[in-house]
């Protein structure tokens, strides 16, 4: 945990370029203008990279040398996504991989 | 607005089951780092945004530098850009409720309003402020209720922050289902797993971020010819 000043000013920046990026096109584009064509390429091809990039940030501090090797992080995103390209079900795909990990860490790889 | 409200509901249900569990998840993550309810509830009323309160858990944690949480937020919420220019026609001259409509303008909540249409008796306006604030309502009961769980029951929440190793791993296969190009997908990977080898856990996230962005954007010829076919 963070002291309040920090808190706060993380969630302030945080809310705050948040409602930038929503806000952001009524304010610059509004009714009949459209943005520039690299903006719009970067709009369609840059969310499903990032989204990789954020698995990565997730498991960046685990160690895959020592300790349980990354073995439950490995097992329980291969099971979210495996779960999720067969069901299609957020909640479900979610829940089960969450309880899994938390299974796992808590009593085998202790 | 009671009525609108009452009609809009069953538009909102599958925001609920989502919502709710996805909310109290977080709570609870929240909690474990020693962040009340009080906390909760205010972040998802200035926030409200699932992918960067389950962000922000970590930042919190880390105590980040407010520069490095600007531009990962600004990087990670880059979409809303987009849901918002193909929402401007939809939202135009709507009334006095626009801005707070675009300020909540989530996944879930784009989802529901760029497919449905206003039920019988009610106004397109009405219709879109009941939905924003049922979702938005869901979200922070969720969420405080999560926190309060978290703070109060002797549970282990060891593990608990998968939760949200999970939802990008999800959000990875809807995006990999979306899209036919699966290119940014890969890069995605592997440019930010180099950089982490390289630079360590610490520092490799923004040149990972802007080496996938500077990688898209010379790869914009390529992609572009390959849609025209």
């Amino acid at each position: 945990m963070s002291d309040f000043y920090t808190s706060v000013g993380i969630i302030a920046a945080m809310a705050g370029v948040t409602a930038l990026t929503r806000f952001a096109p009524f304010i610059f584009f509004g009714h009949g203008k459209e943005p520039a064509k690299w903006i719009k390429y970067l709009g369609k091809y840059l969310p499903p990279a990032l989204m990789s990039v954020l698995i990565i940030y997730c498991i960046s501090t685990v160690n895959f040398i020592g300790g349980s090797h990354g073995i439950p992080e490995i097992i329980c995103i291969a099971a979210a996504m495996g779960l999720h390209a067969w069901k299609g079900n957020v909640l479900l795909s979610i829940g089960v991989s969450t309880v899994l990990y938390m299974i796992l860490v808590q009593v085998v790889f202790v | 607005m009671i009525n609108a409200i009452k009609k809009s509901f069953k538009y909102s249900l599958p925001v609920l089951f989502g919502y709710i569990p996805l909310g109290f998840a977080f709570g609870i993550m929240l909690a474990a780092k020693g962040y009340g309810p009080e906390w909760a509830f205010f972040m998802s009323v200035f926030i409200f945004s699932g992918t960067g309160q389950y962000l922000i858990v970590s930042l919190l944690a880390a105590g980040a530098e407010i520069p490095y949480v600007i531009l990962i937020t600004f990087l990670l919420h880059f979409r809303y850009f987009f849901y918002g220019l193909s929402m401007i026609d939809r939202y135009h001259k709507i009334g006095k409720t626009k801005w707070y409509l675009i300020f909540g303008l989530t996944d879930e909540t784009y989802a529901i309003l760029s497919t449905e249409k206003p039920p019988e008796g009610i106004s397109r306006a009405a219709f879109y402020t009941a939905v924003t604030f049922l979702n938005h309502c869901y979200w922070i009961i969720g969420s405080v209720l999560g926190a309060v769980a978290g703070s109060v029951l002797p549970i282990n929440t060891k593990g608990i922050d998968f939760v949200m190793t999970a939802l990008f791993s999800v959000l990875v296969v809807e995006q990999w289902k979306a899209n036919k190009n699966h290119i940014p997908a890969l890069i995605g990977f592997v440019l930010p797993i180099i950089s982490l080898v390289i630079l360590g856990p610490q520092h490799f996230l923004i040149p990972a971020l802007l080496a996938v962005s500077a990688t898209l954007l010379c790869l914009r010829p390529k992609f572009e010819k390959e849609e025209r076919i």
